[in-house]
Formats: C-alpha cells, sequence, structure tokens
C-alpha cells in the first residue's frame, strides 16, 4: 500500500515540473514579481517527493516484501534502525533521496532569493527543474523503487552487514546535501550569465550555497572515512579508491570556488573563471555518480551496477556539459576590463596561487581515477593506479601549499608586504627544528618527510598566532586554514608512526615484540538480533606495564550469510589501538592484525574543526580570506 | 623563492628511490603496492582473502631469496599482468597519467602569469 | 576566429571523452587475465599428495597428450559444482587430469575424494598456496588445459558443460 502511493506520487511529482516550467515561462515575459503559483508548484513537488519517500521508508519498516527494493535489501530480523537507513542504502533509495533534496534545496532557493532579480529566479529554477526532470525520469524509467512483486516472497534478501552502520546510515544523506548543493550554484550560474548578471552582487548572494555545499561535504567525506576505517578492518582511513576519489574531486572543485568566489566579490575580477568552477562542481558530482552507479570502475565500495543506468546518467552528464559550454560561450560576455592593478605579493595573487595548486590536486585526482578507463578503451591494455601514484605526485605539492597557506591570509589586496618577517622566520626555523627533531628520533630519515612535515608545522604555529593577534577578524579562515594544518600534520605523523603487526595465534598464545605482547585469551559466543558473534578476548601489555583489554569480534549475519570482522578499537588522545582477528581456512589460529595509530582522533577533530570554520561563516554571513 | 620550489622537489623525487628499510617493511611495502585479485579494490596488504595472504607469503619467501622489490614486481607482473601494480611504471602506457598533471600544473602557471602579470599593450 | 575555435575544442574533446566513457561501459569491470594466451608450464617441484615425493613440474606433463590441472580444495563450494564435469571427462580416457589441492588438510580431502569419486590420476599438494601463485593460478576452482608442457587453455572457476564440451572438442 505504502508503496503504491509512493509509487503514484512519485509519477505525479514530475507532473508538477511541467507545471512549474509552463508558469515560469510564463512568468518570465509577464509581470514584475515572481508569480506566486511557483513557489506553491516548488512546495506542492517537495511535499510530494516526501511522500513518495516516506512511502518507501514505511515499505521498509514493515518489510513490505511485495516491493522489490525492499526485497533486495531487507530482512525481517534487521533492527528497525537498519530498516529504515536500509531505504537510502540502495541504489534506488539513494536516487530517491538525491531527488527529494533536489525539490528542498530548489525551494529553499526560491524563499531565500527574495532580493535577487526575478529573472535571475525564474532562470535558475528552470535549469534547476531541467535537472529535477533528469532525476525523475531516470528514476521511473530505470531505477523505480517501487517495482512489484508478486507472489510476494516470504523473507528478503537482507541488506549487506558492512552497510548496516551508524556512520553509514548518515553518510549518504549528508554527502547528498553537499551534490545537490552544487546543483543550485550550477543552476545559478547558468542563470547569471543567461541574465548577465555575474557580479558581485551575484558572488555575494552564491557564496552562502558554496559555503553549505561545502560543509556538507566535507563532513559527509568524514563520516565515510570514519566509517571505512572502523568498518573495514584494515586500520586505514583513506584508500584512494575511485569511490573515495569521487567525493573528493567536487571537493577540491568546491573548496577553490570558495575562494575564488570572494576575489569576484570584492574585485569583480575572475567572473568567467568562477563560472567555470561553478560547473565543474556540478559536473564532477554527477560524474561521480556515474562512475560509482554505473560500475566502470572497479571499487571495493559496491554497489548493485548495471551499464543502462550508466548508459543514462552518462548521456545526462553530457547534455548539461554541452549545455554549459553553450551558454558560457554564447552568453556569458567577458565584459570585465582586466585592471591588472595588483602586484606579485598581494591577496589576489595568494587566490590564484590557492587555485592554481587546488586545480593541480583536482586534476592527479581524476587523471589518476579515470586513466585505467581510458587507457582500456584505447588500447585494451588494463592497470591499476593506486596510493603510490597519488602520494608521489601530491605530497611534493604540497610543501610549497602549505607555506602560501600560512602566508596569503596575512597579505593585503592589491599590494602587500610580508608584516613582521622576524617572527615568521623564527616560526619556521623553529617549525623545522621541531620536526627534526621528530623524525629523527624516530628513525625516518628522510630529508622530504622533514620539510613536509615542517611545512605543516609552520602553517600550524603561523594561524596558532594568529589567534591571539588578530583576535575575531578573520577568524573562521583562520580556523579553517588552523583545521587544515592540524589535518595534514596528523595524517603526515599517523603516517610515519604507525606500528602493525600481522600474526596468527591460537587461543592462549602470546605474540611478544620489543614494544608490547598479546595475549589472545580466549573466545566468546554471543547472539546479536540478526548475527552471531564470535568475540575474541585480547590483553596487550605496553613496556610500562598497563594492559589494555581488546574484544575484537567476528560476526556471522543471518541475511545474506556473511562474515564480517568488527574491529576493537581504544581510542584516546595521542593513540588508536586497533584489533581485528579473522578466521583463516582450515587453521585452528586465528589471524590477527594489531595496529598502533598514532593522533588518529586528530584527524576527525580537524575536519570537524574546518567544517566549523565553514559554519562559522555561515553565521556571520560575510567571510574573507 | 620558486627557484627553492623546484629544487625542493627535485630533493623529493630523489628521495623517493632511496627509501632503505627492514625486510618486514618491505614485505608490508610491496604487499600495499599490489592489488588483490579476489576482492579487487583491496590492496594485498589490506586483503584477508586466501589468495592475499599466499601471496605475502611468496613475498616474504622472494625477499629471503635474496630478489629486489623490483625483481618481485617483475615476477608478478610476469604471472598476472601490470594491473596487479598499483604503482604503474613510467611506460608508453602510463606517460599521459605521470606527465598530464606536471603539465597541467605548469600550463596553469603560466596562464596565470600571462594573465594577471604580464601587463598587456593596447 | 579566436572567439570560434576555443569552444569548438572544447566541444570536442567533451565529446571524445563521452565516446571513451561509452566504450568504458561495454567492458567488464572485473580484471581477469589474459587467458588465451599459451605460454610454457613454470617449473616448479610438485609435492605429491600422499607421498612426501617431489617431482618437477615439467615432468608430470611431458607425456605426448592432453593434462587438465584443476585446482581444488574440499573447503570450496563451486569445486563440489564442478566435480561431475571432472568425473565425466575422465570417463572419456582422453585427458590425464591432475588434481592440485589447495590449501587444505588431507582428511578433508580425501573425505571430498571418497564422497565425491576421485577423477584425478595424481594428487599434489599446495599447503601454503604459494606454488598456485608461482604458477599463476590465483584461487580456487581453477583449470589449466596442458598440452607438451605447454598451457593452452585455462579457466578461471567451476568448469561448466560449456567449457566440457569445449575441452571435449580440443582434446579429440
Amino acid at each position: 500500500m505504502a508503496s503504491l502511493i509512493g509509487s503514484y506520487s512519485l509519477s505525479f511529482g514530475l507532473l508538477f515540473s511541467f507545471f512549474i516550467i509552463f508558469f515560469s515561462i510564463k512568468n518570465l515575459k509577464n509581470s514584475e514579481n515572481l508569480d506566486k503559483k511557483i513557489i506553491s508548484f516548488s512546495f506542492l513537488q517537495f511535499f510530494i517527493v516526501v511522500i513518495s519517500f516516506l512511502g518507501l521508508i514505511v515499505s521498509f519498516i514493515t518489510s513490505d516484501f511485495t516491493n522489490e527494493t525492499v526485497f533486495n535489501h531487507s530482512h525481517t530480523t534487521k533492527p528497525l534502525f537498519y530498516k529504515i537507513s536500509g531505504t537510502w542504502g540502495n541504489h534506488e533509495g539513494s536516487l530517491l533521496l538525491w531527488l527529494l533534496v533536489l525539490t528542498l534545496f530548489v525551494l529553499i532557493f526560491l524563499l531565500k532569493s527574495r532580493e535577487q532579480p526575478k529573472k535571475y529566479r525564474i532562470f535558475t529554477l528552470l535549469f534547476q527543474q531541467i535537472i529535477i526532470i533528469g532525476f525523475f525520469v531516470f528514476l521511473i524509467k530505470t531505477s523505480s523503487p517501487f517495482n512489484f512483486i508478486f507472489p510476494a516472497p516470504k523473507e528478503g534478501l537482507g541488506l549487506n552487514p558492512i552497510l548496516q552502520d551508524p556512520a553509514l546510515a548518515i553518510h549518504p544523506p549528508i554527502l547528498y546535501l553537499g551534490y545537490v548543493g552544487s546543483s543550485i550554484i550550477f543552476s545559478s550560474a547558468l542563470a547569471a550569465m543567461v541574465t548577465t548578471y555575474v557580479s558581485k552582487e551575484w558572488a555575494k548572494h552564491i557564496k552562502q550555497w558554496v559555503l553549505i555545499s561545502w560543509i556538507f561535504l566535507t563532513l559527509g567525506i568524514l563520516l565515510g572515512s570514519i566509517w571505512a576505517y572502523y568498518e573495514l578492518g584494515w586500520g586505514g582511513f583513506w584508500f584512494w579508491d575511485p569511490v573515495e576519489n569521487v567525493s573528493l574531486m567536487p571537493w577540491f572543485a568546491l573548496t577553490t570556488l570558495l575562494h575564488c568566489i570572494i576575489v569576484l566579490e570584492k574585485k569583480g575580477i575572475l567572473a568567467s573563471w568562477a563560472m567555470i568552477l561553478s560547473i565543474a562542481t556540478f559536473a564532477l558530482s554527477m560524474s561521480g555518480t556515474f562512475l560509482v552507479r554505473s560500475g566502470i570502475l572497479n571499487s571495493v565500495h559496491t554497489f548493485a551496477n548495471d551499464p543502462e543506468r550508466g548508459l543514462f546518467i552518462l548521456i545526462f552528464l553530457f547534455l548539461l556539459i554541452f549545455l554549459s559550454i553553450f551558454i558560457f560561450f554564447f552568453f556569458h560576455s567577458n565584459k570585465e576590463k582586466i585592471e591588472i592593478n595588483f602586484s606579485w605579493l598581494s591577496k589576489e595573487t595568494s587566490i590564484l596561487v590557492n587555485n592554481w595548486f587546488m586545480m593541480y590536486f583536482l586534476s592527479v585526482v581524476l587523471i589518476g581515477t579515470i586513466y585505467p578507463i581510458f587507457l582500456e578503451v584505447l588500447t585494451s591494455n588494463k592497470i591499476s593506479v593506486g596510493p603510490p601514484f597519488y602520494n608521489k605526485l601530491m605530497l611534493p605539492f604540497l610543501i610549497p601549499f602549505l607555506f602560501a597557506m600560512a602566508i596569503g591570509p596575512r597579505l593585503k589586496w592589491i599590494k602587500s608586504d610580508i608584516q613582521d618577517k622576524l617572527y615568521m622566520f623564527i616560526l619556521l626555523i623553529v617549525s623545522f627544528l621541531i620536526s627534526a627533531l621528530i623524525i629523527k628520533e624516530f628513525d625516518v630519515s628522510f630529508l622530504i618527510n622533514t620539510i613536509l612535515v615542517s611545512s605543516a608545522f609552520f602553517l600550524f604555529f603561523v594561524t596558532l598566532r594568529d589567534f591571539f593577534i588578530k583576535k575575531f577578524k578573520n577568524l573562521s579562515q583562520n580556523i579553517a586554514h588552523f583545521g587544515f594544518s592540524l589535518l595534514i600534520l596528523s595524517i603526515l605523523l599517523n603516517n610515519f608512526f604507525s606500528t602493525e603487526v600481522i600474526t596468527n595465534l591460537k587461543i592462549g598464545e602470546t605474540f611478544k615484540s620489543e614494544k608490547f605482547s598479546i595475549n589472545f585469551v580466549n573466545v566468546d559466543q554471543e547472539n546479536g538480533k540478526n548475527f552471531k558473534s564470535i568475540v575474541g578476548k585480547f590483553n596487550v601489555q605496553h613496556p610500562d606495564g598497563s594492559i589494555d583489554v581488546l574484544n575484537p569480534e567476528l560476526r556471522i549475519y543471518n541475511q545474506p550469510n556473511i562474515v564480517t570482522s568488527e574491529a576493537d578499537i581504544k581510542t584516546n588522545f595521542f593513540t588508536d589501538k586497533f584489533i581485528t582477528m579473522n578466521y583463516v581456512q582450515n587453521q585452528e589460529y586465528f589471524n590477527i592484525r594489531y595496529q598502533v595509530k598514532p593522533l588518529m582522533i586528530w584527524i576527525w577533530i580537524s575536519v570537524i574543526i574546518l567544517s566549523f570554520a565553514g559554519l562559522l561563516s555561515i553565521l556571520k554571513k560575510r567571510y574573507e580570506i | 623563492m620558486r627557484l627553492l620550489q623546484i629544487f625542493l622537489i627535485i630533493i623529493f623525487i630523489f628521495n623517493l628511490n632511496l627509501l632503505k628499510a627492514n625486510e618486514i617493511q618491505t614485505e608490508n611495502k610491496i604487499a600495499k603496492n599490489l592489488r588483490c585479485l579476489i576482492c579487487q579494490g583491496q590492496s594485498v596488504y589490506d586483503s584477508d582473502s586466501e589468495f592475499a595472504l599466499s601471496l605475502k607469503l611468496v613475498i616474504s619467501n622472494k625477499i629471503d631469496e635474496g630478489m629486489t622489490e623490483e625483481q618481485i614486481y617483475d615476477f608478478l607482473k610476469s604471472k598476472y599482468g601490470e594491473w596487479i601494480l598499483y604503482d604503474p611504471v613510467l611506460s608508453r602506457n602510463t606517460y599521459f597519467l605521470w606527465l598530464l598533471p606536471i603539465l597541467i600544473f605548469f600550463a596553469g602557471g603560466v596562464i596565470i602569469v600571462r594573465k594577471f602579470y604580464i601587463k598587456k599593450q593596447s | 576566429m579566436r572567439f570560434k575555435i576555443i569552444p569548438i575544442i572544447i566541444t570536442l574533446v567533451f565529446f571524445t571523452i563521452f565516446t571513451i566513457f561509452f566504450k568504458g561501459l561495454k567492458n567488464s569491470n572485473i580484471y581477469t587475465p589474459n587467458i588465451d594466451l599459451e605460454k610454457k608450464i613454470p617449473s616448479l617441484v610438485f609435492k605429491s599428495f600422499d607421498t612426501d615425493v617431489e617431482i618437477i613440474s615439467e615432468n608430470i606433463f611431458n607425456k605426448n597428450k592432453f593434462y587438465l590441472m584443476n585446482i581444488w580444495a574440499s573447503w570450496c563450494i563451486p569445486c563440489r559444482e564442478e566435480h561431475e564435469f571432472l568425473m565425466k571427462l575422465k570417463a572419456s580416457g582422453k585427458i590425464d587430469l591432475i588434481g592440485f589441492n589447495y590449501k587444505d588438510n588431507n582428511d578433508n580431502a580425501k573425505k571430498f575424494i571418497d564422497e565425491l569419486g576421485n577423477p584425478y590420476d595424481k594428487i599434489f599438494t599446495d599447503r601454503d598456496g604459494t606454488s598456485s601463485i608461482n604458477w599463476g593460478a590465483y584461487g580456487v576452482p581453477e583449470s589449466f588445459l596442458i598440452y607438451k608442457n605447454k598451457i593452452i587453455k585455462r579457466y578461471i572457476g567451476p568448469i561448466n558443460s560449456k567449457n566440457l564440451t569445449e575441452i571435449e572438442n580440443i582434446i579429440k
């Protein structure tokens, strides 16, 4: 029943798009003000998609297996929370969520843009409606969440256990808020070009949307990363897997836009560049969807894939791209007479440097991700591009980037000078000494590491000092850069000083190394709602005599019948102790993986600081660099 | 400043080839640079599949036999194809992969400088 | 002029990207090593299943006939499915089947053979899976059709009735 309502309201929702388009075009010619009907219809469309989405949620809660999506992804014994989160834990449901957010955002846009010109608002709505129609058709044609099965199966196939997790329950919605936010930026950029509204005012207005998308995208990536860390059981948090890369690419583009839009707002230059970035951000979000859903790439994060769906998104994506190219070249008149009135050392330069490096990082990730596809199509050779590629190409460039991040915000517009050089120089020396000390002590004697760490420390100290000197001026910017320095520092130090042991242990055995000993005490059996688990008890003794008790788990889920390995992690402010155990075919022993990972929690904290900085600038209604 | 940057980059790239580590580290490093054929998308190091466990053993045996890292990569490449390596070697197939980003970087630099810093006549 | 050339170039670039993605959609995203390549068998020491005799691989496949080397394990479920086809192949009598017992223990392997029948002329073992890696295999089940010390065909995954007919046609 709920499915039926959902299904009808979905088709009905598409109808509203045509109403909206009809009234918008009419409104474009006629009156001075935005027709109230348009807002009402947008609201109704949103409302109806909500009903459709609720219909799917109810089907999941009541385990209505006449619905194919529910049958494929749910099971009666699944806990209620995961029944609900299962709604968007699959291809069809997640697309419905996309659509929901799309209609919500366009409504918010209409309500929040009252001070903007009418024509610009209507065109944004029209472009947004093109995207919405695309998603409606995609859902209804190729991935309807409401397919009917008869006769109804007694039991569903269940949700992949690694997706039954709190972080992953909220990860997709947050990430989609970021992606869909970028669609507003896209439509609004196109509309601004068509109505020749690309201006300081536009920049000021769209900045809020850039920030919102950026915050959600950042948090979404963070959640995915945290999930990968504790759920996949390898102790890593970023694998340079294609699916991770496709979320990182729009992030790079958005971060670039975030900086570039300020120049547009303050100085009225870089308009074309801001347009390109706005288009690129959304195009990258969409190609991410394409790369993940079509199954063209090979990844750890599985999605049910289907070439027909891939084809649809591909065509849709390129239609949007060609539309943007057309609009960019035929409507966007680059009237700005570039008055080059800024010198080498100025805020403008520092933002250009940011854009330059960001684009480079983006191109590394983009090329690394799609190169194998190109090579295979053109030469049928298959290669893999993995972490070493990204590290080699990105790490060296991070050094000047970090220095620029420290110095840039201290520069003034147009012409500037580096202030208190002496202090900066002292901080540089201090950073270098500290880094050298850290690196040397642990005997990872690479010059490059010292320089890399010292550049991160330099940024860290400079931003830290600015908290005291500048007080509340540019606070959000300073917090963001501080957070970034903390992020890079924690990642680097975590990378250098992680220790890991992989060994086979029988119950009762002890593994000894000079740093710790691991005693496998016993195993216990426990029962969860939809799984049985084997819980291992391990005593890890450290040289100072302290003992950590760690309890990794092996879970045997009933439906689908999958064994997962649950890590046990002891977290404190300095290190994470991470242990997993795995069953080994035909042996009495278990495969034990024990890792000590310093500063793990600071990686998460620093990303939260970054997003907090974004939030702060929204609240302050103005931000500066 | 610019010269210094270039200098640093060169030193860095040099450094990459001078990595020294003990045997277990080498073993882990090799395993991390290999892609598992069973659970495609994971490295051999991360994977707990039977294939990956055996491959880790093979790596440590080969190290004991005195093979270098490069020789082990070549050996596995001959058995399983280039796909197994996460770190694609610079070859005819991968010139673009390695050089295009660098090219983009320099092109970006040139565009910025020409557009904003070199005063145009007219 | 400049104004018109740039949009055309950009459009063309994106069109190329589109075409490549479009073609890429048709390729499988799961990697399998090139399986149709004729290759000399690697030289390895094989350990016999019940005795401790060790034989070099070239001395196993040296007769002027076809061999099917089949990697299997008692714990591997698809191996059970393919077993009836191996039995059929053996019954045809034109080929020697060499079993390669992968990461198994002898008792379980014997039970498996007793239960489902023994299609193998000889069985060798690979306790830790390293020989299979040296052979270039990647898991169970996997089969290699060998003639005169050369691998002429490779089957990754369980042998099915289609593969069976194909093998029967080759060895005729």
